[in-house]
């Protein structure tokens, strides 16, 4: 990210951003994106609004749009009721929505966010996700994050990186199917004695392994694109056995992402 | 030009909001009055109306108050991170440099101006040279601008400001006091050299009256040398 701003020099390649190079052409690259970095530094002693036409100013925003773009920010972030006060007076929530509105008041096309929801409280957080999005339907928006649930409620593309690598790339259905290995499904059949059930389910064709689970009921470990839940309830059907629990619990992005980074 | 203006603007702001500037002007003209009309070889001894005494006091006080003025120029906003804010926006790292040289510059200037009093006083008493008084004042501010751009070249160097006040008062120490010392100790091409990198005797031909482009070129030299000092710390990026 600090490479794509022109803070950090690529130690080999080249980035581009809308065509220009980042290490030849840095002042038109820097034009066309909006960088909020990590831990959201800003000038304590400023007012917000000062701070705000100081931004504005230095990415060479025509002196003419100044004010309203300023409005606009102030009224997209929400910040209209503490425009006056000097930014190192603002709660965490407040100093964030500053941060994003100056990246945000040259109208950039790229928006990069290092970390945009680090230290919120809940409600912060989905406020700035909101924001994220809303930005997002426009423009395109990078953001880095550690919090997974946040990546699937937001973003349309994913790259996790380890050590440097891009280790997947996708959407998030797309990591979801390339994890598909390991779909599982849980079955609990109730009255019926556990062994016979167990041998049933591992007879079923797609089925690799059956494990007990400890809070009853067994999991399943299924080859992918078997029709497996299908016949595991046929199965109950014709032995008219009580099926009280059949789901699949889905792969959650955090496994992937464990799965990933670990090896 | 417009965004150094931009810059230099918010940090002169910034100045005067933080009371800065407030607390280095009274400071600066308490000291530098004191000893010009109180105390020591004040301008009454010179028993003529100059300002010499001024100059030569003035010479002094800026020395130690220029580096406490320009040591959180970089350093401060390395360390809380809105240098990493500041370069990436669409600006040349010439245009941060400039900005702040030219704020820190016009505070001086300011500081300078309000000694405009002494000058009135003085020509109340007597017949004063004002070709010598406009040299002394145009000396000042030339070594101002040197030492300014020496002191941003510190505060770019580290993240510390106490750091960068050390550094720059260390670097103003030599050209201020050490070149001369050797100069007057050595001999042949060594004490030549010495000498001309020495502020004493540039400073005291120009507030005297002289005005030699040399010493006009000295002074500038100087202070570019610390601004692209500073410009190629922040470009140690790698970029263009």
């Amino acid at each position: 990210m600090k490479m794509i701003c022109g803070l950090v020099a690529p130690d080999q390649g080249t980035i581009r951003v809308g065509g220009h190079s980042v290490s030849e052409e840095p002042q038109i690259v820097r034009r066309h994106i909006g960088y909020l970095p990590e831990n959201n530094p800003l000038y304590e002693d400023m007012p917000v609004l000062d701070h705000l036409r100081f931004s504005a100013k230095v990415q060479g925003v025509p002196e003419g749009r100044i004010r309203e773009r300023i409005a606009e920010m102030v009224r997209v972030c929400g910040l209209d009721a503490e425009k006056h006060k000097r930014v190192g007076e603002l709660s965490k929530g407040y100093r964030q929505r500053v941060g994003l509105a100056q990246a945000m008041v040259h109208d950039p096309e790229v928006l990069i966010l290092d970390e945009p929801t680090t230290g919120l409280d809940p409600n912060q957080i989905v406020e700035i996700r909101e924001l994220i999005k809303e930005v997002g339907r426009a423009k395109t928006v990078i953001f880095s994050t550690h919090i997974l649930p946040e990546v699937e409620a937001t973003c349309d593309r994913i790259l996790i990186i380890s050590k440097g690598r891009i280790v997947a790339h996708g959407s998030p259905a797309d990591l979801r199917r390339q994890a598909q290995g390991r779909a599982v499904l849980n079955v609990r059949v109730e009255e019926i004695d556990a062994s016979i059930v167990h041998s049933a389910l591992a007879g079923l064709p797609g089925v690799e392994l059956v494990e007990t689970r400890a809070q009853g009921g067994f999991s399943l470990q299924c080859a992918p694109d078997m029709p497996v839940a299908r016949s595991v309830s046929t199965l109950c059907a014709e032995r008219h056995w009580p099926l009280t629990e059949l789901h699949s619990p889905g792969t959650r992005l955090e496994d992937i992402f464990r799965d990933l980074t670990l090896n | 030009m417009g965004k150094t203006w931009t810059i230099a603007r918010k940090e002169l702001v910034s100045f005067f909001d933080s009371l800065m500037a407030y607390i280095l002007l009274v400071v600066f003209l308490g000291i530098s009055g004191f000893f010009t009309w109180w105390y020591g070889a004040d301008v009454f001894m010179a028993g003529q109306a100059e300002l010499a005494s001024f100059f030569s006091i003035a010479y002094w006080t800026l020395f130690f108050f220029i580096p406490a003025l320009t040591m959180r120029t970089l350093a401060e906003e390395r360390r809380t991170g809105t240098l990493d804010l500041l370069l990436t926006k669409a600006v040349t790292d010439r245009q941060v440099v400039m900005g702040k040289f030219i704020a820190n510059l016009v505070l001086i200037a300011l500081a300078l101006l309000c000694t405009l009093p002494y000058y009135l006083t003085v020509v109340s008493i007597g017949d004063v040279d004002h070709g010598a008084v406009i040299c002394g004042y145009l000396a000042l501010l030339l070594m101002s601008a040197s030492y300014i751009g020496l002191g941003i070249l510190a505060s770019s160097l580290t993240q510390n400001q106490l750091v960068a006040f050390l550094i720059a008062l260390l670097i103003g120490t030599c050209f201020h006091l050490l070149f001369g010392v050797v100069a007057s100790a050595a001999t042949g091409a060594v004490g030549e050299v010495l000498g001309f990198l020495g502020m004493g005797t540039h400073f005291d031909s120009m507030s005297r009256g002289v005005v030699d482009s040399r010493d006009v070129i000295y002074f500038l030299s100087l202070a570019a040398a610390g601004l692209m000092g500073a410009e190629l710390r922040l470009a140690k990026r790698g970029l263009k």
